[in-house]
Parts: C-alpha cells; structure tokens; sequence
C-alpha cells in the first residue's frame, strides 16, 4: 500500500492485505540501500497466518519518496509516526543490518509498542571501514560491489538459492544498484555514527531475539554476542553457513527464527 | 576506485549453482530424477503453495539439478536469475507468452534462426500476436516499428546464418526510450563471447543445446533475467506489475523487484505451458558447461583460420564471419566480441546450389545434420533445411543465397578441418 506521510509518498508492503486492527502486527525493517522486497517471504507468510504484516521502505528507499534520513534516531521516530499514521498499536518488530539498529532505537522510544524485537546481521556500534564509506560518499559502483560480496558468506558467490533458479549475489547487487544517488552513503553513515545502542538497550523491556549468520563479515556474529550480554534473557540464534544476507542466502532458517522470535500465542 | 573481485568467469563455469551436496557429500551434481518433493508438514506445504516459503515442490516448476544449471547460466551472463527449459524454442516461446498477449506487437531482427522466424512470422498470429521484421543494423528501423501495443524488441546477438551483429546497446537505447525490453537471443555467442546484458539487454535466451552443452546429446534452452528492467515505469506489463489472483495474489514487481520477470515466467509459464527440462538433460548440459570457455576459445580460433582460408580461396565468394575484416559488422564485433565473433559463419560457393551440393557431399570431417555448436564441425544448406519454409522474397530479405553454405566449427585441428575443406571445394567444382 501506498500513503502519503510527512509530505512524501510512502509505501508499506502488506502483500495485498488491508490491515486489520483486531490483528497482531508485526513489521519488517530493511537494511542499508535496500527496500521492502527483501522481507516478502516473510510478510506473505505473516499474513496468511493472522498477522497484520509490514515492510516499509525507508523514507528515500525503494518506491518511499522523500529525503533520506541521516540518522538512525530519525529512521526510529519516522516509523513510529508511519505506525501512528497506520493506526497500529503494539507491533513486533524486525530489523536487519541498518535496519536491526532502528528496530533498537524504536523499541526503546516506543513507550512499549514494540511487543518482540528480533534484529537480524545485527551489531553496536556498526561501524563502517573507510573504503566502503568513502565509496558510497562518491556514488561509485564499487560499494555496491562491496556490499554484495562483503555482505554474503563466500559460498553465496557460487550460489545455491533456496528460491529456485536465483542468483544470492546478483540480486543483491540489483537492489543497491536501484539505490538513488546518495542514500546508501546516508544509511552506512546513519550506522557508522550511532552511538545509541547501549543506552537503547538499557531502557528495553520487550524479549529480544537476535538471529545472526555464522560467517557475517559485515556483523560478526561475536560482536553481536558481546552486545547481547546486556540481555541475559536474549534468545541468539545462528544460522550455520550463513553471511550477512540471511533473508537471500537461508531463508528458510530465517523464516523459522523470525517464527519463533515474533509469533505470539494463538496466532502462527 | 576498485572493489573486492567477484568470482572469474572460468571459476563460475565450474561451480555456480552447486556446492558439494550436504548430505552424501557428492562433488557432481545429482540427478534428482523425481516428480515431486516430501513436505515436512502441513504447515511448510501450505507456505510452499503459497509462495511463503523456498523450496521445491513438483519438478515442473523447479527442481534441484535443473537450479544448479539455472543458477550457472545466470552467473555466466550477469542476470538474476534464470529458468531452464525443453528447448531453446521453448525458452524463446516461455519470454513470448510471458510478456505478450492477444493484440500485442512484437518488432524483430528479420536476420533470425528459421524456428525462431517461423514461431513469429507463422504461428504466434493464430493467437493474435503480430511481428514486424526489421533490418537489425538499423536500430531507427526497429524505432520505427515500435505501436503502443509493442511489447519488446528482439533480435539474436549474431545473425544466423549471415552473421550479421547487433549493436546491443544500440537496440536496447531504442527499446527502453519506448519504454519496453530488449530480448536477445544469445546461443551462438554464449556468454564466454558476449554478456548482452552487460550491454543493455535486458532479457536472454539461449539454445543450451548448442554451444553451451557443447556435445550434441541434450535438448535444453534457458531464459536469463538481466533484472535492470523497470516494469513499474513501463506501464505496459500488467501481468507483471499488479496483483494477480491466479498467481497467489502476487504482484511480481511490488514482492520481487528485479527478479520480477524470471519468477513470473517460472510460476505461470511453467506451471501453465510446462515447457520443463527433464534433469537427466540438465546435467548432461551442466558437463557441457564446465568446459565452456576451454571449448569456445578453441571454436573461435578454428573459425577464424577458417574463414580466413575460405576468404582466400579462389571459389568462394562472399564469407559472413565478423572477424574479417571485410565483414560490415568486423569493427562492432571487435568492440562487443573482443575474444571472437562466433563458430558459426557462411559463405557463397561459385557455381550456386548445385556447387554446393557437391561440396556438402565431399566432405569427410564435416557433418551434414541440422544443428550448430557441436563440439564436432556442421553444415547445412540453409536454403533447403533451416530456412526452407521461407519463400524466395523472404528468402532474400534474409541475405540467403541459394548456393549459401553454413558451417559451425568444431574442435578437430584446425589444418584437418581447412583439408577438409580445401578438398570439397575443388570438388564442388567438377
């Protein structure tokens, strides 16, 4: 679906569903350059399972319209005021990479409305090496070659989608290809300059569930564990032969993480 | 400034698509000679179903050894994805039917293979789709075919049997200003030769029967998704861009973005006309393709100094291969084609048919059947096989002599295939 917030068109993937407030929400955050469609296996399963299911795209992103924001705290208050706009209460929310970062920041400003958090190729503070920023500031094509082959384990390169007959690589680099000029190097700054994290997490009350690929290069999987400990009750889940793109690269692993991570009784 | 490398394309010949199997530990890739797949439970079948889950359900639509060579021709040729098919015909008719319908318009390269030309001239009239054909070294011809009921643009990136070369970007630039995608039919380059979408094609079929496989024992095609297209910004492709309660309410470009075409054409095409590759073929073709760029460096040399031979030869009077100079299309071919201009040329014997009957049938080496890219060196006739259903008007528009003989090199040594032949044509002209 398609509404106009903060004066700019903005679209929320929802697979064709109208939201239902009588429904358990629960909503999708995507990464740096990135958009909706990396989350449409798990809204289109969300919502047939009595779910209201939604995956924004970022203000600036994939079909949202919009300057892009520069900082994490603004991607955090933007989505509580599209989850306003909405009309949607409590949700459980899911974010990867940048987007696991905003899911943070929203959970510990939401006054409660994040009912689960499950943050993906996650880590605080998410810095980003100078080679990628300094690209990405310049629009040149190598950050995206960058984030394509850093961003997946080595064994994406030689294939194996579990969605018959795709490339994990390629399609990877398509997505940030259709990036607009610009938005990439806002979002890996948005993630280099966060410095939020700890005291996010502190104010959390809501379980969190961080689900992580063994072979993230971008995210490694011991830094996310080392944050976690601010957490003694976090559920960690790591998916085996995996880089930082689980939703390409194991999405049928991801899939059950997120089940787990975000269903509440009586539904899923 | 220079990023991290991606794998070669000699490196994605050998292993795109597969890694060693995870539970026996097999190196090749096995054959999963089945119809359908085991659904854990009632729950993962339902998400199956409803394209909620990855994973495989009826081979038909998908299967393990058919996505380890889909896969590899997708990473061969830089697209998103690809789906495999019965043939190189039925890629061609799986990108047709899932982009047109009654009405639609379709302007063409008039330079085409003679299924291809039937397919579009004859056939895909009975179901109300038209084509104008157009002179492929003319991308304002192309322009000027363009209606609004225009659904693509299409050509081959070397004419067969001519040899004519299509200035890709060119092509695509006309294509996309009319707001619509450039398919390509790619078999007799490969993409060891030419990446059309590296140059702006937006769509790719192939002939794996051909070059790809390489040994002549395998029907197979494939259809690669570029994933560059905007259908959104088209408008002209509903079937693509808004919900559709037949296909699980998908929208194919709202859920899958640049993967929008090639899961349409997996999901409706193959559930609905089922033009499948059985996965017995599927991996004789992906043997085929391990070897691909050793194979291809060795046909385009041979060709090269063969049609350099016949160029010389006092007998022969025209040679279509773009890498002489003489060829019209020799300066395109060296910017698109830089490592050769095919294996599969022409020439016009003196004497007309009948020379070139004589020719065929002097021959030792050569194998007279109706295919190209065997690892063993062809020929035909055209006139009288291939392109027989094309009438003398048609004929000529195509650049078809009569005497016009068609060869697709092999691998022998190349001074046994010049031998070969050097002693036909003086026979052809006994």
């Amino acid at each position: 679906m398609e509404i106009h917030y903060q004066d700019a068109p903005t679209f929320v993937q929802t697979a064709g569903y109208a939201i239902d407030p009588a429904k358990p929400s629960v909503c999708f955050v995507h990464g740096a350059g990135m958009d909706h469609a990396v989350w449409t296996l798990f809204v289109r399963w969300f919502v047939r399972n009595g779910y209201n299911a939604l995956a924004p795209d970022l203000r600036g992103h994939g079909r949202s319209g919009g300057e892009v924001l520069g900082s994490i705290a603004d991607h955090a208050h933007w989505l509580h005021g599209l989850f306003d706009a909405l009309g949607l209460g409590e949700v459980g929310l899911a974010g990867h990479s940048m987007g696991s970062l905003v899911a943070l920041q929203a959970a510990a400003t939401g006054a409660g409305r994040v009912r689960k958090l499950a943050l993906l190729g996650f880590g605080a503070p998410m810095l980003v090496g100078a080679p990628l920023l300094e690209a990405a500031a310049a629009n040149d094509p190598a950050a995206v070659d960058m984030m394509t082959i850093w961003g997946h384990d080595f064994g994406a390169q030689i294939g194996g989608h579990q969605l018959p007959g795709l490339s994990i690589s390629t399609i990877t680099k398509r997505r940030l290809e259709a990036a607009r000029p610009g938005v990439l190097f806002a979002d890996l700054n948005a993630c280099h300059t966060y410095t939020g994290g700890p005291a996010a997490a502190a104010s959390l009350a809501c379980p969190v569930s961080l689900i992580l690929g063994e072979r993230d290069r971008m995210t490694p999987v011991r830094g996310a564990r080392e944050f976690a400990k601010c957490w003694p009750r976090a559920s960690i889940e790591v998916i085996s032969a995996c880089g930082h793109g689980m939703m390409e690269e194991k999405p049928e692993q991801t899939h059950r993480a997120l089940v787990t991570a975000l269903t509440v009784e009586g539904h899923g | 400034m220079s990023g991290p490398r991606y794998l070669g394309f000699d490196t994605l010949s050998l292993h795109a698509g597969q890694r060693p199997d995870t539970q026996t530990g097999s190196r090749a890739t096995p054959i999963y000679q089945t119809t359908s797949f085991v659904f854990e439970d009632a729950e993962r079948a339902a998400g199956l179903f409803a394209q909620a889950r990855a994973g495989y359900v009826y081979s038909r639509v998908a299967n393990p050894t058919l996505s380890v060579l889909e896969e590899r021709v997708a990473a061969l040729d830089g697209g998103v994805g690809a789906v495999a098919t019965a043939s190189g015909m039925a890629a061609i008719h799986l990108v047709l039917a899932t982009l047109t319908g009654q009405g639609s318009h379709i302007v063409s390269s008039r330079a085409l293979y003679g299924g291809t030309h039937n397919l579009l001239a004859y056939t895909l009239p009975r179901f109300g789709v038209s084509t104008t054909l157009v002179d492929p070294r003319d991308p304002a011809a192309f322009a000027a075919a363009i209606r609004p009921e225009t659904k693509l643009l299409y050509a081959e990136t070397v004419g067969n049997p001519r040899g004519e070369v299509l200035d890709i970007a060119a092509v695509a630039a006309v294509a996309h200003a009319a707001g619509i995608p450039l398919v390509v039919d790619a078999t007799l380059t490969t993409p060891w030769l030419s990446q059309p979408i590296a140059h702006g094609a937006d769509i790719v079929v192939h002939s794996l029967t051909k070059f790809m496989g390489g040994h002549g024992v395998a029907i197979g095609g494939a259809v690669v998704d570029g994933g560059h297209f905007d259908w959104e910004a088209s408008g002209r492709f509903p079937q693509i861009t808004e919900r559709d309660m037949g296909l699980n309410e998908l929208d194919f470009a709202e859920d899958f973005g640049p993967a929008a075409f090639i899961l349409r054409a997996r999901l409706e095409g193959l559930r609905d006309f089922g033009g499948c590759l059985a996965p017995g073929n599927a991996f004789y073709l992906l043997q085929g393709l391990e070897t691909l760029p050793l194979r291809m460096r060795a046909h385009v040399a041979n060709a090269q100094a063969c049609a350099e031979f016949l160029a010389a030869h006092p007998v022969v009077s025209q040679v279509t291969h773009a890498g002489l100079p003489a060829h019209p299309d020799y300066a395109l071919a060296q910017r698109l084609m830089p490592r050769g201009a095919g294996a599969v040329f022409s020439f016009e014997l003196q004497g007309g048919r009948a020379a070139g009957r004589k020719f065929i049938e002097a021959l030792q080496l050569f194998s007279h059947l109706a295919n190209v890219g065997d690892a063993k060196s062809l020929v035909i006739h055209p006139a009288s096989t291939t392109h027989a259903r094309l009438d003398a008007e048609a004929l000529q528009r195509a650049g078809i002599a009569a005497g016009l003989v068609r060869l697709s090199i092999g691998l022998e040594d190349a001074q046994d295939l010049i031998d070969d032949l050097s002693r036909a044509l003086s026979a052809s002209q006994k």
